[in-house]
């Protein structure tokens, strides 16, 4: 296993403990977005102890707020937060709120939860980084539900109107929501003309291949003049074959047996 | 004692009604299985439209289908069905004043875990501000049921407020839900009365016990309609009380007790104790720490009735 997927291997056991013992959680769509939250963490963004309270820095919005999990076991696996921590998830007085708080936990750069709103924030930050000159990027993950409302379209204009190159969007393409399969709640295809139409670089990838996860992000940035959508094939509780495609693992806790299916799959303890 | 969330009562009866009545139509925002409409999926499905993420064109949909003689019952969690689409039912439900029954669920605390985004504490604010908006929140399991009916036979929009988490039934199997009409659940001796509304009822009954022991009993009164409201109960206790207080799952600003002072203020000043959270946002949490941490709970309601007596 690369250093890579040993830190995406961590943080999906850490997702899955924190989520079993909060009894409450979404695993399905944290487990899948896993490896571009550890490509970015771990290989794109410039992020880390030092600079981690700084206004201006790379920054990611986890517009897709729900995978909350993730991002804590991310910050947890680069060392920004403790393991201990991550057992207080969503319980009365943690700085692991159900949906990502901003002014909680360093490391959170903009409050999510309502979805379909992450995209215009991250718009924000890229005008603010053109205006200081700073040359900072701003990264985000959407669901491919979330892209249903209407705001992600008025994002996707304004990104495009204003050549913000300076902005990576991943779309965790797992196919799924709450109700079921996109197509049958929702068609959202196809995403890449949709994004095309708005004047955006448009690539796909592996969403599941930290190594092609690091190399689109690297090459989007020398991509100049337009914003990068990176459309990440994905499968929805992904690692835990159970998990895996399932409409049902969308906003459920595994119990004990789950659990330990789950974490003996990824390799057991260690 | 049966126990069902009325969220759950909602879909059972949306189902029902929708048997009953061919104009009945079900619009979801990809929470059709956590708000319940679901059931309806079961026996009516080409009736019930999903519409993906997207809470506002969902609203726009339904007041179009109101204009063409549906009856348009539209589903969401209280806080993107009020706040994601406010501007959508205000100006295309509450302006021509369309036939959109409005159905919000997980409101209040009830959104637990998921925290503060999804914690809907400004929402009875919102709706009962737009003109015209009749705003209901039931209490158990058969007040919902028959809400969901009694509203179809109403024409005009309406805000249904709905929980996540099951509720015990607090109503005899024979009630009849009156809109607009507010019900006496116990008749105290001490001269206080407090008017409850959804979960709350639940809380304030229990509470009564608690408060028995230090025998202060307030008559207890269930505002189920919080729009238009009950003004003749309401000053009818009033008169009689040497304070009133209202108790809500919901913001202290612009709810069922703003709409309780509107009335007293100008009719009979009362001095009024407002049970519901002040000025915050909610938090992560199980629902009953969080009905305990924001004073909401049986014990602290009856803590905090017991000291404003004192004062
Ligand atoms: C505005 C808004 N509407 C509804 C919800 C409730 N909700 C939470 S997750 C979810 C489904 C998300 O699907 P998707 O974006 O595909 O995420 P993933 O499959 O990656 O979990 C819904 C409807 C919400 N959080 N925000
Ligand atoms: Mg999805």
């Amino acid at each position: 296993m690369s250093e890579l997927s040993e830190h995406a291997n961590n943080i999906r056991k850490n997702i899955l403990k924190m989520i079993h013992h909060a009894q409450s959680g979404h695993p399905g769509g944290s487990l899948s977005c896993t490896d571009i939250l550890t490509a970015l963490y771990f290989s794109v963004m410039n992020i880390n102890k030092e600079n981690i309270n700084d206004v201006q820095r790379d920054k990611l919005v986890l517009s897709k707020g729900h995978a909350s999990a993730g991002l804590y076991a991310t910050l947890a696996e680069k060392g920004l937060i403790s393991e201990e921590e991550l057992l207080t998830y969503s319980q009365l007085g943690s700085r692991l709120q159900g949906h990502p708080n901003m002014n909680e936990l360093p490391g959170v750069d903009m409050s999510t939860g309502s979805l379909g709103q992450g995209l215009s924030a991250a718009v924000g930050m890229c005008l603010a980084n053109k205006l200081d000159g700073n040359g900072f990027r701003t990264y985000v993950i959407c669901g491919d539900g979330e892209i249903q409302e209407g705001q992600i379209w008025e994002a996707a204009m304004s990104a495009g109107h204003y050549h913000l190159d300076n902005l990576l969007l991943f779309v965790d393409h797992n196919r799924l929501q709450s109700d079921g399969f996109n197509s049958e709640v929702m068609e959202i295809e196809s995403i890449g003309a949709k994004f095309a139409a708005f004047n955006w670089n448009v690539l796909s990838c592996d969403g599941h291949d930290v190594d092609a996860l690091v190399a689109v992000a690297k090459y989007a940035a020398s991509c100049k003049g337009m914003p990068t959508v990176v459309i990440a094939e994905t499968i929805k509780g992904k690692g835990v074959s159970f998990m895996e495609d399932q409409p049902d693992w969308h906003g459920k806790a595994p119990d004990d047996a789950q659990l330990a299916q789950a974490l003996a799959e990824l390799g057991g303890e260690q | 004692m049966s126990k069902r969330a009325t969220r759950a009562a909602f879909g059972l009866a949306l189902a029902q009604l929708a048997l009953e009545n061919e104009n009945v139509v079900a619009l979801s925002a990809d929470l059709a299985n956590s708000v319940k409409s679901s059931a309806m999926k079961k026996v009516a499905p080409e009736r019930h439209f999903n519409f993906g993420i997207a809470e506002a064109n969902m609203i726009g949909a339904a007041a179009g289908m109101a204009a063409n003689g549906k009856i348009p019952y539209a589903t969401s969690f209280a806080m993107f069905a009020s706040g994601r689409a406010f501007d959508q039912v205000r100006n295309m439900v509450g302006y021509p004043h369309l036939n959109v029954k409005i159905c919000a669920s997980h409101s209040g605390l009830s959104a637990v875990e998921n925290g503060a985004t999804h914690q809907a504490l400004e929402d009875m604010a919102l709706m009962r501000a737009i003109p015209g908006m009749t705003v209901i929140q039931p209490c158990d399991d058969i007040e919902t049921q028959q809400a969901v009916k009694a509203i179809s036979e109403y024409d005009g929009p309406v805000y249904l407020r709905l929980g996540r988490n099951a509720v015990e039934d607090v109503n005899d199997a024979d009630y009849q839900f009156q809109l607009g009409k507010g019900v006496i659940m116990h008749q105290g001796s001490s001269p206080i009365t407090m008017f409850a509304t959804g979960a709350m009822v639940q809380q304030s009954l229990e509470a009564l016990e608690l408060l028995k022991e230090k025998e202060i009993d307030p008559t207890l009164i269930n505002i189920h309609t919080i729009k238009p409201l009950d003004e003749q109960l309401v000053l009818e206790y009033a008169r009689k009380s040497d304070f009133i207080v209202s108790l809500e799952e919901h913001s202290i600003i612009g709810g069922l007790g703003s709409a309780i002072a509107e009335v007293t203020a100008a009719n009979c000043p009362t001095r009024q104790l407002f049970i519901g959270t002040d000025d915050v946002y909610g938090e992560s949490g199980r629902y009953e720490q969080l009905l305990d941490k924001f004073g909401l709970s049986a014990a602290a309601v009856a803590e905090r009735i017991s000291a404003f007596s004192k004062r």
